[in-house]
């Protein structure tokens, strides 16, 4: 309840700045990359940190939400044109998932990593090369529906549903496969079935994710979804934690600021972005969060004293 | 009619055959051993069973209520809802992962709620999570380990892992259960105890149980009857006494005697 609750209020709050203008633009357009690289990253955790599967092909299942939907609005330039658009688009990234699970899963490893990134760069040629994509020119002037409410709904509704599904029975197959796959098929549990599971919903995110960006960014070209977006949303796993849906929402929106900071400092921008990666990853290479969760209940315990009692046992039983 | 028979069962990894022509038959409830010096192909029988490796000929079958299931070609998630469990000599626990947590994972199989109940939570999955977590502390009590239910399966010590890997085996709820030396770097007075506590797993969850061990105390006070392997075939099979006593099993074990030869 108090979990609703809290996120109510930062809808709120958000909200009424939106509509106070204390909120620029710009700053808003950066609300938006956040919400997305955040449905991103807990769909790649998903495939990669909790299921173990290390995939190149992020990029490729968000461009296909991405031209989905928007050439879905483009025909349809309506609030269920746009419903139906994000949907669309789910469902075949979805298939996509499923179709490109199917054969590569039994792969492990960097061999899955490179069956994936190829299946990426499939996906873009071909949307290089079609007529309905416009090819290279891309997608212009796609209509905008996307607004904090929607990117609010999204973003929060897939980041409940994963961590529900991550604390469930399936959650925990899918984790069993990543902790040692024969010891989890001896268990009872089918592994190729997990795997395609996590690789279908992650897909799935993925292109509602595309669909968010088509239908706030006005403009949608391949090269867009290279393999470097692919390594941006792995980076921001890997600096969340493989393995905390918190860590990841935490990195995306970290990387964001960091980001938004330093477009002060044009000449040496990427520079200093690389460096804070590499600091990070010194000091943390379980990633910020490990595999640990963030919970709310942990500020309420800090209130009682409670976690603090039991630091301070910790600390002295060791 | 046998809980679990193995007719002629071979396997050879490049040209050497790990497993050649073995055949076994095991009774319903019946308590067996399988002892073999190292490299004898005992673990690569196991995993032919439990469908980690396919056979390159033979059959495997098992007996379930008088129905008979071919074991052949099905995948180890498969074999193992069938009602055959393993643990592992090499202990296989899932290492970063609590101790309930392997417990539970390995009750997948008895989870009633879909993909949509564990998305949504739905009042389903309240339920049947609470089920499994008593399920899950009721076998944890066998080796007094519901007290450690929270700690990670790395930081127990190795005597305890071993517990898990059995609890864990226990609780996908096997009609034939299979042990890999489950007594292996334990002292006496583990030994001891972890051969009262087969014993009473059989009786409190009617289970035929097929086990490897090194320990020949342990091999020899519980099992009822013992197949020997060397060089990947059968050589001797029969009570403990007839074993003991079995001239090919006494080469196998300590060479053959200069003299005679």
């Amino acid at each position: 309840m108090r979990k609703f609750i809290a996120l109510g209020l930062v809808y709120a709050i958000v909200q009424i700045l939106i509509m106070t203008n204390l909120i620029s633009g710009y700053f808003q357009a950066t609300l938006v990359t956040i919400g997305i690289n955040i449905i991103l990253a807990v769909s790649l955790n998903l495939i990669t940190g909790f299921t173990g599967q290390f995939s190149l092909g992020h990029a490729g299942f968000m461009s296909v939400g991405a031209y989905v939907c928007a050439i879905v609005t483009m025909r349809m330039p309506t609030i269920p044109g746009f419903i139906l658009g994000v949907v669309l688009g789910a469902v075949a990234a979805a298939i996509l998932g499923f179709l490109v699970g199917l054969p590569t899963l039994r792969l492990r490893g960097d061999y899955l990593a490179i069956a994936t990134l190829g299946m990426s760069e499939i996906i873009r040629i071909i949307f290089l090369n079609l007529e309905i994509t416009n090819g290279a020119a891309g997608l212009i002037g796609i209509p905008q529906f996307i607004n904090w409410t929607w990117l609010f709904i999204f973003t929060v509704g897939i980041v409940l549903l994963l961590s529900n599904f991550v604390k469930s029975a399936h959650g925990r197959a899918c984790i069993s496969i990543r902790e040692d796959e024969i010891a989890a098929e001896s268990m009872g549990v089918d592994t190729i079935r997990y795997k395609v599971i996590a690789f279908i919903i992650g897909a799935a995110c993925a292109g509602i994710a595309g669909a968010i960006y088509a239908s706030y960014f006005y403009y949608l070209e391949p090269n867009l979804f290279g393999f470097l977006k692919s390594v941006d949303v792995l980076v921001i796993v890997v600096l969340g934690g493989l393995g905390s849906l918190s860590g990841s929402m935490l990195a995306a929106i970290l990387l964001a600021l960091i980001s938004t900071y330093l477009q002060s400092f044009p000449e040496i921008r990427m520079v200093l972005y690389s460096l804070i990666l590499i600091v990070i990853m010194i000091f943390r290479p379980q990633g910020l969060m490990g595999s640990r969760e963030i919970s709310l209940s942990v500020f309420s315990k800090l209130g009682n004293n409670k976690l603090w009692d039991r630091f301070k046992s910790q600390k002295g039983g060791h | 009619m046998p809980i679990l028979s193995v007719e002629r069962v071979t396997k050879a990894f490049g040209g050497l055959a790990a497993v050649s022509n073995v055949s076994l038959d095991i009774m319903e409830g019946e308590l067996v051993g399988l002892i073999g010096p190292n490299g004898a192909g005992k673990t690569t029988l196991f995993n032919l069973l439990t469908g980690i490796y396919v056979p390159d000929s033979g059959t495997i079958n098992l007996s379930i209520d008088n129905q008979r299931i071919p074991l052949n070609g099905l995948r180890p998630h498969s074999i193992c809802q069938k009602g055959l469990a393993r643990t592992f000599q090499n202990i296989r626990l899932f290492k970063d992962l609590t101790v309930l947590e392997n417990v539970l994972i390995a009750m997948h199989q008895n989870i009633k709620y879909g993909l949509l109940t564990s998305f949504l939570h739905l009042p389903a999955y309240k339920r049947e999570e609470e089920k499994l977590l008593q399920d899950s502390i009721e076998l944890l009590r066998i080796f007094d380990l519901d007290k450690k239910k929270d700690e990670l399966a790395r930081n127990l010590p190795y005597g305890e892992q071993r517990h898990l890997e059995i609890i864990r085996a226990l609780a996908t709820n096997p009609k034939l259960l299979l042990l890999d030396e489950p007594a292996a770097g334990m002292n006496p007075a583990e030994t001891a105890n972890l051969m009262d506590i087969i014993g009473w797993i059989r009786e409190k969850f009617n289970l035929t149980i097929l086990l490897i061990e090194h320990d020949m105390t342990l091999v020899m006070n519980i099992c009822e009857r013992i197949y020997v392997l060397d060089y990947g075939m059968v050589i001797a099979s029969g009570t403990p006494d007839e074993v003991r006593t079995n001239k090919r099993v006494i080469e196998a074990y300590l060479g053959e005697d200069i003299n005679n030869a």
